[in-house]
Order: C-alpha cells, then sequence, then structure tokens
C-alpha cells in the first residue's frame, strides 16, 4: 500500500499587516495558512521582507566588516539610507534612533526626529523606526518621530510589558503599526499582546518580536518559541496571530564569530541565522550587511517558489 | 470546547411567557448574550407548555436567527417539531436528540441525513437510564453503529451519558465521568461528547458551584462540548482554566481575557 502523507489542516490564519503608504510602496507581510514554506499544506500569500537597518548616526561601535561594506554612505544617516534603498536594493528600511541613548551620544529627540524627518523625506519605502533602548529617551522621542510620519503607515517599536503604553497611544493616534516584544517567552508574548489590544489598539496591526538571537547563541530557543506560538495560532488563538519580526542583524554582528573574523564569515553568520528563522517563521527580517540582504533575498525568492 | 447556550428553553418562565406573547425581543437579548458570552451553538427548545410548538419553533428560529449567526440544536421530542426549524436553519444545526431506541434512531438518522445535520444521541433507552459505565458504553456503541449505517461521520455524533442530579443519584457523578472517557475511544474518528450540565445540580443548594466543579473535571475527562449557561462567568472562568490546565490555551496572565477574545 502506497504511504500517505499526512498533511495538516488549520483553522486560523496569520495576521496580514500592511506597512507604509501606497505612495510608497506598501508591503504586506503575515497571511500564513501554515508552517513556512510548506505549500503542500497551505499557503504564504506574502513571501517574508528584508529590511536593512540603519542608524540616526555614524556606527562608530559596529564592526570593521559591516563599516567597509557600507563605506562612504555610513557617514551621513540620509546618504545611508538613500545606499540602502537605491544601491543595496532594500525595500524596507529600519531606522534606530541610536544616537539618543545615553551610552551612543545622548543626542536629544528633536536632534534625533530631526534626522528621520530627512531621512523620510529622501526615501520611498516602507519604514520600520525603533528607539535606542532607553525607555525616557524613547518616551519622549517616539511620539515625535510617530506624529512626524503620521499617515506614512509606519511600524514602530518596541513594545514590552513594562513600557508598551505611550507608545500604543501614540501609534493608535498617527495610524502606525506596532512591534510588541518579549524575552524569548511565548506566555509573556501573548500577555503584551493582550495589554496593546485592551488599549483598543487592532490587534491586526502589531508584528511581534519574540527577542533574536544569534547562530551559537541560543537561536534554537527562539526557533521552539517562535513555533510553538505559530502553531497555537494556526489552530486559533487569536492573541498569537501576529507576524514576526526578527532582529539577526543586530544579534549577529555583536558575537566575535562575526564581527571578528573575515568578512565572509560575518555574512555567512547573518544569512544562517535570517535562513534559520526564515523556517521558524520570520515575515520580517531587519539585517545590516549588504551582502547577506542580497543572498536571504535571493533564498525567500527560491524559497517561495514551490509555491508556484 | 463547543457551548451549547441553554437558556432559550420554553421551561424557563420568561422565555414561556415570551413564547406564548411573541415577545421577539425577549429572546433575541438572550441570543446574544449567550453568543457574547462565548455559545458556539444556540439550544432551541419550544417548552413543555407550547401549545403549537411547530409553529413556536419556527418563530424562535427565525428570531434568533434574526441577530445572530451561530449553530442551532434544536430541541424536541417531536420530530416534525425539529424539522420545522431544519428547514430554516442557515447553519449546520444539531439535532437534540435521539435514545437508543431503534425506532427514535432510524426517524432521527433518516432527518439528520436528510438536512446534513449532527446529532446528539443520549446514552439511555426506553427501559430508563443506565445505573453504571457499562451499560452506558452499550447505548453508545448502539447508536454510533447506527449512525455508521447511515452514513453519517462519528465525529458529527454528540454523545451524551446522562448527568443525573448528585442529590439524587450520587453514585453516577464517577460512572458520567468514566463513561465520556471511554465514548471516546469508541470509533476513529472519536465521537464528540456533550452533557446537560444543570442537572447535575438540579434540586441542590449550591448549584453554580456543583456545576462548575462538575463541568472542570468532565473536561478533564475529555468532554468536547456541554450544554450549560454560558451567562454564569465563574462557570465560564472554571470551564477556560480547565481548557489552560490541559494545554489547550498558552498561558499568559491574562488567559481569562485572551479566550474571551477568541
Amino acid at each position: 500500500m502506497a504511504m500517505e502523507l499526512v498533511k495538516e489542516k488549520y483553522s486560523n490564519a496569520i495576521n496580514v499587516v500592511e506597512i507604509g503608504s501606497p505612495g510608497a510602496g506598501a508591503i504586506k507581510v503575515g497571511g500564513e495558512t501554515t508552517l513556512p514554506f510548506l505549500f503542500s499544506e497551505g499557503g504564504m500569500p506574502n513571501p517574508p521582507v528584508v529590511a536593512l537597518e540603519i542608524l540616526d548616526c555614524r556606527p562608530e561601535e559596529w564592526s570593521d566588516n559591516l563599516k567597509s561594506a557600507l563605506g562612504d554612505s555610513a557617514k551621513d544617516p540620509v546618504v545611508w539610507a538613500k545606499a540602502a534603498v537605491e544601491k543595496f536594493g532594500a525595500k524596507m528600511l529600519c531606522v534606530r534612533l541610536q544616537s539618543m541613548h545615553p551610552d551612543y551620544g545622548n543626542r536629544s529627540a528633536d536632534e534625533a526626529v530631526s534626522v528621520l524627518r530627512s531621512i523620510a523625506k529622501e526615501v520611498r519605502v516602507p519604514l520600520i523606526i525603533v528607539g535606542c533602548g532607553d525607555d525616557d529617551k524613547d518616551n519622549d522621542a517616539l511620539p515625535r518621530a510617530s506624529q512626524e510620519l503620521k499617515g506614512t503607515n509606519s511600524l514602530f517599536g518596541i513594545a514590552t510589558q513594562d513600557n508598551y503604553k505611550t507608545l500604543t497611544a501614540t501609534a493608535l493616534a498617527d495610524g502606525h503599526s506596532i512591534i510588541a516584544e518579549s524575552p524569548i517567552d511565548v506566555n509573556i508574548a501573548k500577555q503584551v499582546n493582550i495589554l496593546i489590544s485592551d488599549m483598543g489598539f487592532d490587534p491586526k496591526k502589531i508584528v511581534m518580536h519574540p527577542t533574536t538571537t544569534s547562530l551559537g547563541y541560543g537561536m534554537e530557543y527562539v526557533y521552539s518559541i517562535m513555533e510553538r506560538a505559530r502553531l497555537a495560532a494556526f489552530m486559533g488563538d487569536k492573541m498569537l496571530s501576529m507576524p514576526f519580526i526578527l532582529f539577526a542583524g543586530q544579534e549577529v554582528w555583536k558575537v566575535k564569530e562575526a564581527k571578528e573574523s573575515g568578512k565572509a564569515q560575518g555574512v555567512n553568520w547573518e544569512i544562517t541565522t535570517s535562513v534559520s528563522m526564515l523556517q521558524a517563521g520570520a515575515d520580517i527580517l531587519v539585517l545590516r550587511h549588504p551582502d547577506s540582504v542580497k543572498a536571504v533575498n535571493e533564498y525567500i525568492e527560491t524559497m517561495m517558489g514551490g509555491s508556484k | 470546547m463547543i457551548i451549547i447556550g441553554e437558556l432559550i428553553n420554553g421551561m424557563y418562565k420568561d422565555v414561556g411567557r415570551a413564547i406564548v406573547n411573541k415577545e421577539a425581543d425577549v429572546i433575541q437579548h438572550l441570543a446574544l448574550d449567550q453568543v457574547k458570552s462565548g455559545a458556539s451553538v444556540l439550544d432551541v427548545n419550544t417548552g413543555p407548555y407550547s401549545k403549537n410548538p411547530k409553529d413556536d419553533m419556527k418563530w424562535l428560529v427565525e428570531s434568533i436567527q434574526s441577530v445572530v449567526d451561530v449553530s442551532l440544536a434544536l430541541d424536541s421530542t417531536k420530530m416534525d417539531v425539529i424539522e420545522e426549524g431544519l428547514k430554516l436553519v442557515k447553519k449546520r444545526a444539531i439535532i437534540n436528540s435521539t435514545s437508543a431506541d431503534e425506532d427514535k434512531m432510524s426517524k432521527i438518522f433518516d432527518l439528520a441525513k436528510r438536512y446534513n445535520t449532527q446529532v446528539i444521541g443520549l446514552a439511555m433507552d426506553k427501559s430508563g437510564v443506565p445505573n453504571n459505565k457499562e451499560k452506558r458504553l452499550e447505548l453508545a456503541a448502539t447508536i454510533v453503529a447506527k449512525a455508521m449505517e447511515y452514513g453519517i461521520n462519528t465525529d458529527d455524533l454528540y454523545l451524551d451519558p446522562i448527568v443525573l442530579p448528585v442529590n439524587v443519584a450520587q453514585t453516577q457523578g464517577a460512572e458520567v465521568l468514566e463513561a465520556i472517557r471511554e465514548f471516546r475511544l469508541l470509533c476513529d474518528p472519536a465521537p464528540q461528547t456533550t452533557i446537560g450540565l444543570s442537572n447535575v445540580s438540579q434540586g441542590t443548594k449550591f448549584r453554580p458551584l456543583i456545576n462548575r466543579t462538575f463541568l472542570a473535571m468532565a473536561i478533564a475527562s475529555g468532554l468536547t462540548s456541554a450544554i450549560l449557561d454560558p451567562l454564569d462567568k465563574d462557570l465560564m472562568d472554571a470551564l477556560i482554566t480547565a481548557e489552560l490546565v490541559l494545554n489547550k490555551q498558552i498561558y499568559c496572565d491574562s488567559f481569562l481575557d485572551a479566550y474571551r477574545k477568541k
């Protein structure tokens, strides 16, 4: 007797979140009805998207591997943003307002927002805006940044269980989507989504950040959390049905295997981490090296070929 | 867990009165409130005092369907009353119910086949309600076999072991829980199981407490559906918590809220 493959059929799909305004190449993410690239069981109507990350200041602390790839463009955030889109082919841009951080320049919120304004004027791709990671600074700057970008339908982060109200209220007022973060913990991931939606925020405008780690640093744990959340979502859990965003570049370029070895290894580290995250269900990947962006986009295209 | 709301039943005074006076708003309120509280199916019973149950069933189904979009469990001992409802339902219905008696089963399964419905099968027959698990299983197996004869999918069957009031049949609680567990093993795909929950506390002093305790125990035994009062918030909290403990929902601090947002 021929063996038949067991096929799962799920009752619920991942939410579709649109980022960007229609005039600026809005991109939809999510909508999956099965695990990644398992086209015999269900669909992935929107391919995963790779965003390139830039800072609102010079990337002084970044690895030489990265700085040499970015060349002169990284000396000015606006030039960097344009290069990311025009030269490196980024379809989505992630701007980190790093310069405000007390340890990295301690610039004022006004200065950071002014740089962001200049960047937004120059590029016409969907934007992800994340703060510097200092709650006080972020709660001061992100509402202003949100207002500045009102109507662009951008993705703002990062909301956590202990600091979500300011960002949620401001994103709600200005029509943006929001990144909800949890510390590799599916219970907290669900809780943050509920807290945010309890404020009247549309759950279909939330993107989850399950926390990212690099290859070699517990990536498997993140993978298992993502898979558990995904399966629960497919079985009907609406509070876990959000697309995933993974800041792979940020994690990979922290580890010595990537930043202290030759260029090829760093890029390969970023690609391998990214590909694993895609297989776990990543919808948006935020990367730093232009060569990784290119390679990961090729991988996505190849894998999506299975849907045809 | 499939929650069948029990409140639209002419046995209740306000519903009985609303049926007589054709007060659609009373029925519609009950329908909306039950659905909002988590019912995915509504039981519809014209009650024992209805003078014209066919017309009343028709009126109830129409009144309910004009405000909610859920399945209905048409609850009557009379075939023609059930059929009157089946002619009107917009979503796949459940017939409530058949016993394990041959003549009753043939009629009900024939109707179920013609109208493509699901069926609640009561583990009892003309000789009454069994007083042990074994007899319940035997009757449930009879229902499953008959349903299969009619080409009805076994997962479209809801087997009801018949819950009895704890103050008059105290030995039956454990028998019913065992029966629920074993009903699930009768066939593949496994049948659904259901209970008329409120019966367990009939005539007792602490009805809500007994109801929710028994429900949690039945869920642990594998119950997949129950006919209950979804407006009893403590009861629904117990149901949600029981499913959480069984790993059917992912925990978060606001798990009650999360379940209700589904």
